[in-house]
Parts: C-alpha cells; structure tokens; sequence
C-alpha cells in the first residue's frame, strides 16, 4: 500500500515491453524523469505514448520491466494506490455529477482517517476550482461547459487528491487553436505553482516544444531521443526524430566520399558511407543561393508573408515540394513561377535507411 | 423557389396524408381493435360477471404463480443480466463473443423448444429425473419448472440492453474512478450504475412484461394441474377452451392491464430520459 504524499516524485521505467495481442506496443523503453519535470511524450499515432503513460498511471500493466516512483517499485500496485492524477483524452467526466462533486469524487472515496470532514472538502473543491479559474461554475454539470471549461474541471478533479505526478493524456487535443493556447501557458503555470512530476502526450511538436522541459520522442514503441526542446530540434538523434520534428524538408541525395550532393547542391558529410542519404533540413536553413554557393534549381509556386518571414513554397523538378522560410527584411522579390537555386546552409545528414 | 418553405422533407400533402392513414388505419386493426375486444368480452355480463369471473379460486391461483414467478425471474435477471452486460462491455476476456452469442440464444431458440430441453433435464426420464425424484424434488410439472422456463425465456432483455449502452460509454469514467482512488464497488454504485439506470430500468420492464406473458416454454413443463401449475396465460387458454369467454378474456384483461402499466412506466421513463440523453449526445458530439 503506498500512501500518496503531496511531494514530487521522480519515475523510472527500466526495460518496459508491452504488446496487445500481436502488436507490440512498447519494446524496452527506458526512462527517467526527474521530480517536478515537465515531460512530453511526443510521437505519432500507434508509437506506444498513451500506453506508456497508462502504465506509468496503473491502468495497464507490462508485460515485463519494472516501473518504480522515487525508489518504490510499483509495477504492479494497482492505479488506485499510486497517488497519480490522470486527465483523459475526453476528460471521462462524470455526467451525472457537477462540477463540484466531480472534483470532490477523490476526497469523497477515501476511507477512515484518510477521509477530510465535509466541510473540508468542500473547502479543496473550492480552492480548486480558484486555481483553474472557474470559480461559480460548481453546480453546473459537464454537458453545460465548453470544452477547455472541462478540461479545467478533469484537471482540477486529477489535482484534488493532492497526487505525486500528473499524467495527461493529449490534454489540448479536442480543443480549437485559441483555447488550446490559453489552456497550455495555463498548464505551465499549474504545473510551476504546483511543482509535480508533470508527463503529457501529444502528438503536436508545436505543443512539446512549447510546453516541456524535456520531450521523449517515441516510434514503434521505442524511444528516440530524450532531451530539452532545442537540443531535440537542433541536434536529432535519429532521421525519424528530424524529420517528425521541426517541420524538416528531407532531401533525399547521395554521399561519395564524405560529400553530399543533392541535384548539385553539395555539402561536407564527414564520416557517414557511401550510399543514398537523406539531408534534413528545415525551412529556416535553406535560402535562395547567392554566386559562390551551390544550390539545387527549384521553380517557386507561392511566396507567403508571415509575421518577420516570408515562406516559400517550392518544388523540385521531380516535383517533390520543399517549404523555405526567409527573413522578409531585405529579401529579394520573388514571383511565383521564378527558378530559383536552393543552398543548404544547415542540416543533418542521415544514411538512408 | 418553394413556397412552402417549412416541409423540408418536400412531400406532397396526399403522400403525407395516405402514409399517415395507413399507419393508423394499421395500428387500429392490428393493436387496438384486439385490445378493445379482449375488455369489451371481459366485461360481456357486467363488471360483477368480470370479477367474478377473477374470482374463482383457480384465476387467482394463476394470478399468483405469474405473479410469483415474476417477481423470482426479474429480479434474478436483472442481477445476471447487470454481471454479464458488466463483463462483455468493460473487460476483455477469451471466449467473449461466445458468451455474446450464448445470451441471445434464448431469443433465437423457441420457448417450446426451451420447454421441451427442461424436460428432458429435469423430467422423470430426463438425466436428473431420477435423482430428483429419489430426493422428492419435483421440477417438472410444478412451480420450479415454470420459474427455471421463465428464467431461461427472459434472460437476455437486461444484458442486451445494458452491453451497448455500457459499451458506447466505454471505460474512461470507471477508469478516472479508479485513479482517483475508487475501489471496484464504489465504482459501480457512483460511477456505472448512475450511467446505466435509465436502460437497465427500461430492461428490467420489457424483462417483466415478456415474464408474465410468456405462454410456450411454460406451458411445456406446467402439466396444467388447475389451481397449482397454472399461470395467467395457460389459464386464459384453459377457460378459452372450456367456452368460459368470460372467465377467459377477465384474466386475459387482467394481463393486458399489467401490460399497459408496464408500458405505461415505460413511456414515463422515457419522457424522463431526455434531459440525460441530451447531455450524454452533447458530450459525445464535441470530440467526435
């Protein structure tokens, strides 16, 4: 039996492999997120995330590996026991309860001395719903709230039994662009004031990016590249983690001895073999190519301001399309139909798989 | 350009009108005629003839046993029907779409059939007839036999009405229940049983109804001693066959007023059943 206490805790998942059936859902994933962390678990749909993160909460078990909380092992202890907030994808409010009772529903099913007196509870209801901002919304029930209004209440609900980590599962996911903006400065500031072990999944880089100490990307069940938001952007540990982050243009060239070309445009490729490799870059690193610069010819379709940048959307001549990002200051004036030579100016080079 | 704009549907008015005369032209013939019939012949001599009629020792006899075999049957279906529709909806196990199958069989099987197989149990001739009757247990042609046929008939309205509605619900609440510290019990009592009231409620009435009128499976293993292994269907039957149309249609009215109040409840049920259903749809619809 583990009791919960309100400090922060750090998590450690060691060797953990999970399949449904014949699908493999986790192979060996190792992990280790520091106490009061704000961790995302980014990847694409089927890439392990969501159960990795319900094993992490106790509602699904491993099929092998250990997963333990500070240095208690609690691999199999059930979700009941482990003092985890969980917000669900849907929130999985109760329907037939208000808001209030909603966020009380933790204090109300603790037994004995565990158990605060009403008007205690009453009193962390109402705290609660101060701290996610919708005070007087008590007696409402869920069908009455929008949607970021309820995702306010599973929060406030997954918070109210003072838990030791917070797990959410594609917390911004059913929400539109404004709301899920608000919603994620809002969770940062959640998770500052309240300083727990925060993980959440998403399959929206912008999101990670923006909201986590740290990212685990994750593919296949395995997990790619653990680390800070730039160090994740600026140095990718696998073709799959610069490609699935920072929205990279992949140029697929060839390397010959320790260079690279691609439709002419030629870079130092230091170590990697001979052979077909892919050139990641993103639309920030590339730039029309001034006289001494190789570059590859593309025709460019559209040039779009936004913001200090003008985007470029181009295609090579085999027609695949390539997104550059220059600074509007100064650029050169673009029409669509133009050629154009591309340089690379940064990128990281892959062998091709 | 139309000038009616409010028929969106865009049927002419003799469409409209022929369909909808059909239907209560239909509906009159095949439901409340009949139903007219069945009290207008209860009360042939008068409200005295009726009850009189009902009260014969035998009708009330017959009043009782339905009576007592519903109120064993439903109840016990409710329970099982709650525990299968629990398992099927909410947990994986192997053998699942069996056990699925297992409780519509009931619906496909006849209930003459369903009779029929208690007796070749239960009978003297049946595999445990012996035994039982060494033991002076008697099944077959008494009141055990009509609950066990009534049982079997009844089985599946709780679970199918429960398994999809507990499956379109899925397990997210039970889950977010559970992670916030709430054991199995609790979790059912707060959680599933308020989500699933309505349809389980609407289960338990079709359960009653079909309970009390069912005629095949009983009739098989009542034997039809009078006044013992009679249930209000079998004696409606047994009057009927006497020419005692009196005595048949107040007991067959009697039945049909269970009916109507059943259905009556129902309706209630479902004028209640909005307000829930609204907020469920409205919950669903956003993330859909």
């Amino acid at each position: 039996m583990i009791t919960p206490t309100p400090a922060a805790t750090s998590v450690t998942l060691d060797g953990v492999n999970k399949r449904f059936g014949r699908f493999a859902a986790l192979n060996g994933v190792s992990l280790e997120i520091a106490a009061g962390e704000l961790l995302a678990l980014l990847g694409p749909s089927g890439s392990g995330k969501t159960t990795l993160l319900r094993i992490i909460a106790g509602l699904e078990f491993p099929d092998s590996g250990r997963v333990s909380f500070g240095d208690q092992a609690v691999t199999f202890a059930h979700a009941a026991e482990r003092g985890v907030g969980f917000v669900f994808q849907q929130y999985a409010l109760f329907k037939h309860m208000t808001v209030a009772k909603n966020v009380a529903f933790g204090l109300d099913v603790k037994k004995g001395a565990d158990r605060p007196d009403a008007k205690a509870r009453a009193a962390r209801v109402a705290d609660l719903l101060k701290l996610v901002e919708l005070e007087g919304l008590g007696e409402r029930y869920p069908s009455q709230l929008s949607g970021g209004q309820r995702q306010r209440v599973a929060l406030a609900r997954a918070l109210a039994v003072a838990p030791r980590i917070l797990l959410l599962d594609e917390p911004f996911g059913a929400l539109d662009a404004t709301v899920r903006k608000t919603l994620r400065r809002e969770l940062r500031r959640l998770h500052d004031a309240t300083g727990l072990t925060t993980v959440f999944v998403t399959h929206d880089q912008e999101e990670a990016l923006d909201l986590a100490d740290r990212i685990a990307l994750l593919n296949g069940g395995r997990i790619e590249q653990v680390g800070p938001p730039a160090t994740v952007l600026d140095q990718p540990a696998s073709a799959f983690v610069a490609g699935f982050v920072g929205q990279s243009n992949a140029l697929l060239g060839e390397v010959r001895g320790g260079v690279f070309s691609y439709l002419g445009a030629t870079l130092p490729a230091p170590g990697l073999p001979d052979g077909p490799a892919t050139a990641f870059a993103r639309p920030d690193q590339l730039a029309p190519a001034v006289a001494e610069e190789t570059g590859f010819p593309v025709r460019l379709q559209r040039a779009t301001p936004r913001g200090p940048l003008l985007w470029l959307d181009v295609v090579t001549a085999e027609g695949q399309p390539i997104e550059v990002a220059v600074v509007r200051v100064g650029a050169a004036v673009m029409e669509p139909g133009m050629d154009v030579r591309l340089a690379i100016h940064e990128c990281r080079l892959f062998p091709a798989a | 350009m139309r000038s009616t704009p409010a028929r969106t549907t865009g049927d002419p008015a003799w469409a409209r009108f022929s369909l909808i005369a059909i239907v209560v032209v239909f509906v009159g013939m095949m439901l409340v005629l009949p139903l007219i019939a069945v009290f207008a012949q209860a009360l042939a001599k008068g409200v005295q003839g009726s009850l009189a009629a009902l009260a014969d020792p035998d009708a009330l006899s017959a009043i009782r046993l339905t009576l007592v075999t519903a109120a064993i049957a439903v109840p016990l279906n409710t329970l099982l029907g709650v525990c299968a529709a629990w398992a099927i909806a909410k947990h994986d196990f192997p053998g699942k779409s069996v056990l699925i199958s297992l409780i519509d069989l009931p619906f496909s099987v006849s209930p003459v059939v369903a009779g029929l197989a208690y007796v070749l149990v239960f009978g003297l001739q049946g595999w445990f007839g012996r035994w039982l009757d060494a033991h002076g247990i008697k099944i077959i042609f008494a009141a055990p036999g009509i609950v066990l046929a009534t049982i079997f008939v009844t089985f599946p309205f709780v679970a199918r009405e429960l398994i999809p509605l507990m499956q379109a619900q899925g397990r997210d609440e039970e889950e977010a229940a559970v992670s916030l510290g709430a054991g199995g019990l609790t979790t059912f009592l707060r959680v599933t049983a308020p989500n699933i009231r309505w349809g389980l409620l609407y289960g338990v009435l079709l359960c009653n109804a079909r309970a009390m009128g069912e005629f095949g499976a009983v009739s098989v293993v009542s034997g039809h001693v009078r006044g013992l292994t009679d249930t209000m269907p079998l004696q409606v039957e047994i009057l009927y066959n006497d020419y005692d149309l009196v005595g048949a249609f107040s007991v067959a009215a009697v039945l049909c007023l269970l009916a109507v109040v059943t259905l009556a409840l129902k309706t209630a049920l479902e004028r209640l059943q909005p307000q829930l259903t609204d907020s469920i749809a409205l919950q669903t619809s956003r993330f859909s």
